[in-house]
């Protein structure tokens, strides 16, 4: 809010032009009127590498308005270098207000989670893809998974999962597992943990997927049925922690590792850094946290 | 046999550019019967199977098919969606080089349980199971079902490939060389392998060969190509006991006599 408007003149709203915007929207309308289908789209270069968050970036450009408030997470946190900095892009591009409040937050750009707090009517969530498409482990060949989908032939996901439970006993999957939206197209969630699969079914939020490199969009409207594939008698399931979070004692949350010293000290916090702050403000408190020291937004 | 054929193939023609591939080719092959297309290298055999089998648009002609239904339907006038379907259920595709016809990154059970779980399966245990019945019946160990094929011997490989596209009880069989590239002994072996299991299932087969003895072992009728032209066919016995055309009776007599 504070910027120079001398700095705005040297940029369009939101970094791409005007046109650029439009083609993207029209991507993501084909992309939400067909759930789950990957509607191709002129992806540009935009000033960061790719697997940086491309894609991501190009969707949100396209759907921020000057009243939207953003939060950026990468891996659930939002005070990684990824996150930070993206952020930052769009305060600086956008002059748009940004929060790390998920319920404040209208636009959500994420890599890899989706935020603890149930997302509601209004709110969008738009994921980075590094790989849009979930036959490639089997099928290097565009041509041929293009015609896979078209035909709605999917047996090569399940021979992936007999693979992983052949070697692991298991369906070994712990990220990126293919769900089926609406019964129809199957999709790669990105490189989410399955862990947040259920949370994408009947979302009350709409979904956006950019694929920077790959130049694919696609999309889950709200309210779309989307089942992780499985076995019937091996059927899916996602992780289970047999700890609470160390500083805000959470259950039924997905916690991430941090490394205390080199003597195997290790404890197990929310990746959802804000979830865990709301937490703490609200007065839990994991066995931890008298330890850790004070963390800020 | 039934009275009525199960495939039909009527003028089936390929050029490619101005040459030939194959040229007017036409028979009928009836349910449990094995047909070999013989003839040398450039001969159009290949053209040929790769037309019926849908793999490759000819010129002119159809190829019809009789589906489960009793319909005779022409291949080449059903949608895409179908004719995959046709493949990956009711026919099958032995290709001379295993890779081909094999995924080589994924286990044998794999493998073998695609075909199942593209047709819907989706009992982990049921699919283990039908994999470990074919591995069975193809003779490899069913210990071996959780290796990948690059572990595994050519025989091995071409053995797995059979199991493969059997599982789904195919009536159909497209076999293309499927003992070239193996040394004679596993040759045998697998050739009285096929044998069996075609009589066993009823199956019917096109098998293209180069060597008269495989076409011998395995069909009942044959078909002799040269320069993309059918010029003799019949009973395998009276082909191969009694050529008519010159060119046959040099491929009969060319075989050596040990």
């Amino acid at each position: 809010m504070t910027m120079q408007q001398t700095d705005m003149a040297t940029y369009n709203f939101a970094y791409l032009d005007e046109q650029t915007k439009r083609m993207i929207r029209r991507a993501i309308l084909k992309a939400i009127a067909i759930p789950g289908y990957q509607a191709p789209f002129a992806s540009r270069e935009m000033p960061m590498p790719y697997g940086w968050g491309t894609g991501g970036v190009q969707v949100t450009a396209a759907i921020l308005g000057p009243d939207d408030v953003l939060k950026v997470i990468d891996q659930g946190a939002d005070d990684t270098t990824n996150a930070v900095s993206i952020r930052a892009f769009f305060q600086r591009v956008a002059n748009v207000a940004v929060t790390t409040h998920t319920k404040d937050a209208t636009v959500i750009q994420t890599r890899h989670r989706i935020p603890e707090e149930t997302l509601r009517k209004g709110q969008v969530l738009v994921y980075q893809v590094p790989i849009p498409e979930p036959l490639r482990y089997l099928e290097p060949r565009e041509t041929e998974t293009r015609k896979m989908h078209a035909l709605e032939e999917y047996g090569l996901m399940h021979v992936k999962l007999y693979e992983d439970i052949a070697r692991n006993g298991h369906i070994a999957t712990t990220y990126a597992y293919p769900v089926k939206v609406e019964g129809r197209y199957v999709m790669d969630p990105s490189p989410t943990p399955k862990f947040d699969n259920p949370k994408m079914h009947m979302s009350e939020a709409l979904q956006l997927f950019g694929a920077g490199r790959e130049k694919r969009i696609y999309a889950l409207p709200p309210h779309t049925e989307v089942v992780s594939l499985d076995f019937e008698d091996h059927p899916f399931e996602v992780q289970k922690f047999d700890q609470p979070c160390a500083l805000c004692g959470a259950e039924g949350v997905y916690l991430d590792e941090v490394i205390l010293d080199d003597k195997g000290g290790r404890m197990f916090v929310c990746s959802d850094t804000d979830h865990c702050e709301k937490r703490r403000e609200e007065g839990h408190r994991g066995p931890l946290a008298a330890e850790a020291p004070e963390m800020h937004s | 046999m039934s009275d009525q054929p199960l495939l039909r193939v009527n003028a089936v023609t390929k050029y490619y550019g101005g040459r030939i591939g194959c040229d007017e080719v036409t028979f009928s092959l009836w349910p449990g019967e094995v047909l070999a297309v013989v003839g040398e290298s450039g001969s159009g055999k290949t053209t040929l199977l790769n037309c019926i089998s849908t793999r490759l648009p000819p010129t002119s002609g159809t190829v019809e098919y009789r589906m489960r239904d009793g319909q005779m339907r022409d291949l080449y006038r059903m949608g895409e969606a179908e004719r995959r379907l046709l493949m990956r259920t009711d026919w099958g595709f032995v290709h001379q080089n295993p890779a081909d016809g094999l995924r080589m990154t994924v286990s044998a059970g794999a493998n073998v349980g695609e075909r199942l779980m593209a047709v819907g399966d989706r009992h982990y245990g049921k699919i283990r199971a039908a994999a470990g019945d074919w591995l069975g019946r193809v003779e490899i160990d069913v210990d071996r079902i959780d290796d990948q094929p690059r572990d595994f011997s050519g025989g091995m490989r071409q053995r797995l490939q059979i199991a493969r596209n059997l599982v789904t009880g195919p009536r159909l069989v497209f076999m293309d060389e499927p003992t070239g590239g193996l040394d004679v002994s596993v040759q045998a072996r697998l050739l009285d392998l096929v044998r069996s299991l075609v009589a066993d299932l009823g199956l019917s087969a096109i098998v293209v060969t180069h060597d008269l003895a495989v076409a011998r072992l395995l069909s009942h009728r044959m078909l002799v190509m040269k320069d993309g032209h059918v010029i003799e066919h019949g009973l395998t016995d009276r082909v191969l006991d009694d050529p008519q055309e010159p060119y046959t009776q040099l491929l009969v007599s060319s075989i050596l006599q040990v």
